[in-house]
């Protein structure tokens, strides 16, 4: 009899939990490299879980609102160690999750986005800043949240005009990106009127990033390498690898402000920002996790909230159904940036307002204003519909 | 026989006559009281609506942005949400007199017919929280979505109204229960919630979406959108905030952010029939009693326009403080 009650309880328990309709379950995969680049400075030495930060906070807050739509979002994050096959790691992901976040060098999201092809799977491209992923190299199934280079120098390049600064130096880094970066940074002068009066390479010589006694000997060299400059009246440098930039400030020769991968920095995000609502998702970004929030964070903090946004509006977890609508003329994100956020229907990148930050304060955003554009002032930042090379197929 | 008025009286009696226009013109029936809270300067303007002039500047807590007389118009609150309470202001003396024990981070909130209850919007931590106002003590807290902003209550105070920014809704919560009892999809970053004063019709303000959603309170459902179109102006700068209603329902008008501009809308049709060129960034707004006159706040120039509601014209700019935010007017 003690066993048929038992029986009875559990049957029960379980008619009551197929009572409450189960939710609708997202799953949304997060691939990344292991390990983070060592930077120069070391308040900008990013975190362990730099952009994973961001993309669980807009879980919380997709779940915050699912839990009034019976919608459920989890992630499932990989981390790729030195010998792992991306491929691999992104079709495994793609069995459960149907859109997946990458923070992948511009081949690897060459290679999952041909990988998943027909898989139906939504990629975001959260961490490359490569334009080719954009144009010749683009693909119909990765929309890009991070801003490209070219989206970043043409901000900067309008402040500097704004200012009139038009007189650049341009110093750039030995290594790929930031040679991707100077073109950019070129193609933004003369798109803009300034001139970039010389340039120079620094080159990478090796060495650590952390001695005891740099300061010193940085202090010496910086100077040197910037004398006998023509005019000019801003530094811009191009430096991703982070091999010098951040050495350049208060130590040129000529007295000159820095600008580009040091001083004033063109980013999506700056744990400065506090304007149009900002403070908000400041305060619950460093409640959850600590710390400040940088730009990755908050370009997977946008990927992961344009995947709530989409399913609560289509209330549906299809992939298909969700990729849809992101796509559609009706949908745009708000990221605390003053205006809504679209999506460029030609080559699938987020359009939006760029910061300049010093380090410290949130000194301009761009698009400045007189720019003007007959679509979206937005379109005045990167690479327009007339120019591109992208043929989504 | 008819009496000959000569020229003489003719002006006497003239005179009298534009003396009493005058006089009638004059007289006191929009004396009200003004108090605007200006976000960056942490102070509260205070405009008498007769002259037209500023006539204090109260210093208040860090950032406010929410401010409501209490129903009596003994009192002025004001949410300083980086203080993280509610500041009360003697209308009287002008002093801080005491505060309210609200949330974290409050921004705007709404009050009961019997002005006995506040409810207030968090901001920080996704909650609305019930305070008595007489006791000062607060009776609970509800869960909404991220980012509470709006509220309101219907007029039959059975719904409280609250929007959130970030999740996208107005959340209908029953305000006996203390509980949501509907969620309503609207366009993004809804700011600001107002009814209808025959409670027909719930309208829902979207910053960043750039619309106002027209709900059925009944069916709790989106029935219908006011867009806006400004020729010249991209889309993106229309942001939609502040909107308030006339009494009899007739008319609205819609603060339209960064486009400078206040949107009359014809609210049987839904459609916008005038935008009013004001300051910039406009965001909230308050009607004086006798609804002669509209006050509205703009954040970056730093002053209030007044609007006149029967000739739908702009007739005044007042200078206040820093970023005005939120205004109120003396009942």
């Amino acid at each position: 009899m003690i066993r048929h009650l038992i029986g009875a309880i559990g049957l029960s328990v379980m008619a009551s939990h197929a009572l409450a309709a189960e939710p609708l379950e997202v799953g949304i995969g997060y691939l990344r490299h292991a390990g983070v680049k060592e930077t120069l400075s070391l308040v900008q030495q990013p975190a362990e879980n730099n952009g994973t930060a961001g993309a669980r906070l807009a879980i919380e807050d997709n779940n915050t609102t699912g839990k009034f739509l019976n919608q459920h979002f989890t992630l499932d994050e990989v981390r790729l160690k030195g010998g792992d096959d991306v491929a691999n790691a992104a079709t495994t992901l793609a069995q459960h999750d149907g859109f997946i976040i990458l923070d992948l060098p511009a081949d690897d999201v060459l290679k999952v986005a041909d990988t998943l092809r027909d898989r139906g799977t939504v990629l975001f491209d959260a961490g490359s800043k490569d334009d080719r992923l954009r144009e010749e190299d683009c693909r119909a199934n990765v929309v890009h949240v991070a801003p490209t280079r070219s989206m970043l120098a043409d901000a900067l390049a309008q402040y500097l005009v704004w200012k009139q600064w038009k007189r650049w130096l341009l110093v750039v880094g030995s290594h790929e990106a930031d040679k991707l970066y100077a073109d950019a940074l070129r193609r933004a002068a003369t798109r803009f009127g300034a001139k970039i009066v010389q340039e120079r390479t620094f080159e990478d010589t090796g060495g650590a990033r952390r001695t005891d006694s740099g300061v010193t000997l940085i202090q010496r060299q910086m100077p040197v390498f910037t004398q006998q400059a023509p005019a000019y009246d801003v530094l811009v440098a191009a430096d991703e690898s982070e091999v010098f930039a951040s050495y350049l400030p208060y130590r040129t020769w000529d007295p000159r402000p820095v600008a580009g991968s040091a001083g004033l920095v063109p980013t999506s995000w700056d744990a400065s920002h506090d304007q149009w609502g900002a403070i908000q998702i400041q305060n619950r970004f460093i409640k959850l996790n600590s710390r400040h929030m940088t730009a990755l964070d908050m370009q997977a903090w946008t990927a992961a909230r344009m995947v709530g946004e989409a399913t609560s509006r289509t209330n549906s977890g299809d992939a298909k159904m969700v990729f849809g609508f992101i796509k559609g003329k009706d949908f745009s994100i708000a990221a605390f940036k003053g205006q809504r956020l679209t999506l460029r229907d030609w080559n699938l990148q987020l359009r939006q307002p760029i910061l300049l930050a010093d380090g410290r304060m949130v000194v301009s955003v761009s698009p400045q204003e007189g720019f003007l554009h007959q679509v979206s002032e937005l379109d005045t930042l990167g690479v327009d519909r007339p120019e591109t090379k992208c043929k989504l197929k | 026989m008819q009496a000959q008025v000569s020229g003489d009286e003719k002006r006497m009696w003239r005179g009298l006559l534009s003396l009493t226009v005058l006089w009638l013109t004059a007289s006191p029936a929009s004396a009200y009281i003004a108090y605007v809270s200006n976000e960056k300067g942490n102070t509260v303007t205070v405009i008498d609506t007769e002259k037209w002039a500023v006539t204090a500047t109260i210093k208040v807590g860090q950032r406010p942005r929410g401010i409501e007389f209490t129903r009596n118009g003994k009192f002025v609150m004001v949410a300083v949400g980086d203080d993280d309470t509610i500041q009360v202001i003697d209308a009287k003396t002008q002093q801080i007199v005491d505060t309210l024990p609200s949330g974290p981070d409050p921004e705007l909130f709404t009050q009961d017919a019997a002005g006995k209850i506040l409810y207030v919007a968090n901001e920080n931590d996704n909650t609305v929280t019930v305070i008595d106002i007489q006791k000062r003590n607060r009776l609970g807290d509800i869960q909404v979505g991220v980012e509470p902003e709006g509220m309101m209550i219907s007029p039959d105070g059975k719904i409280l109204i609250c929007t959130s920014e970030t999740t996208n809704m107005a959340h209908f919560i029953d305000t006996t229960k203390r509980e949501v009892v509907a969620n309503v999809l609207v366009d993004s970053r809804p700011r600001f919630a107002e009814f209808k004063h025959d409670g027909s019709e719930l309208w829902v303000s979207s910053e960043i979406g750039g619309t106002v959603s027209i709900i059925d309170p009944v069916k709790r459902a989106v029935t219908g959108k006011v867009t806006f179109n400004i020729p010249g102006l991209r889309s993106e700068a229309i942001q939609p905030v502040g909107v308030g209603i006339t009494r009899d329902d007739k008319t609205a008008f819609v603060a339209l952010g960064p486009a400078n501009r206040v949107a009359v809308v014809d609210a049987a049709t839904h459609t916008v029939t005038k935008y009013l060129l004001v300051g910039q960034r406009v965001w909230h707004m308050a009607f004086t009693p006798d609804e002669k006159y509209l006050l509205v706040t703009n954040g970056v120039s730093n002053d209030v326009s007044v609007i006149d509601v029967a000739a739908q014209k702009v007739i005044k700019t007042i200078q206040v403080g820093e970023l005005p935010w939120g205004v109120t007017i003396s009942p």
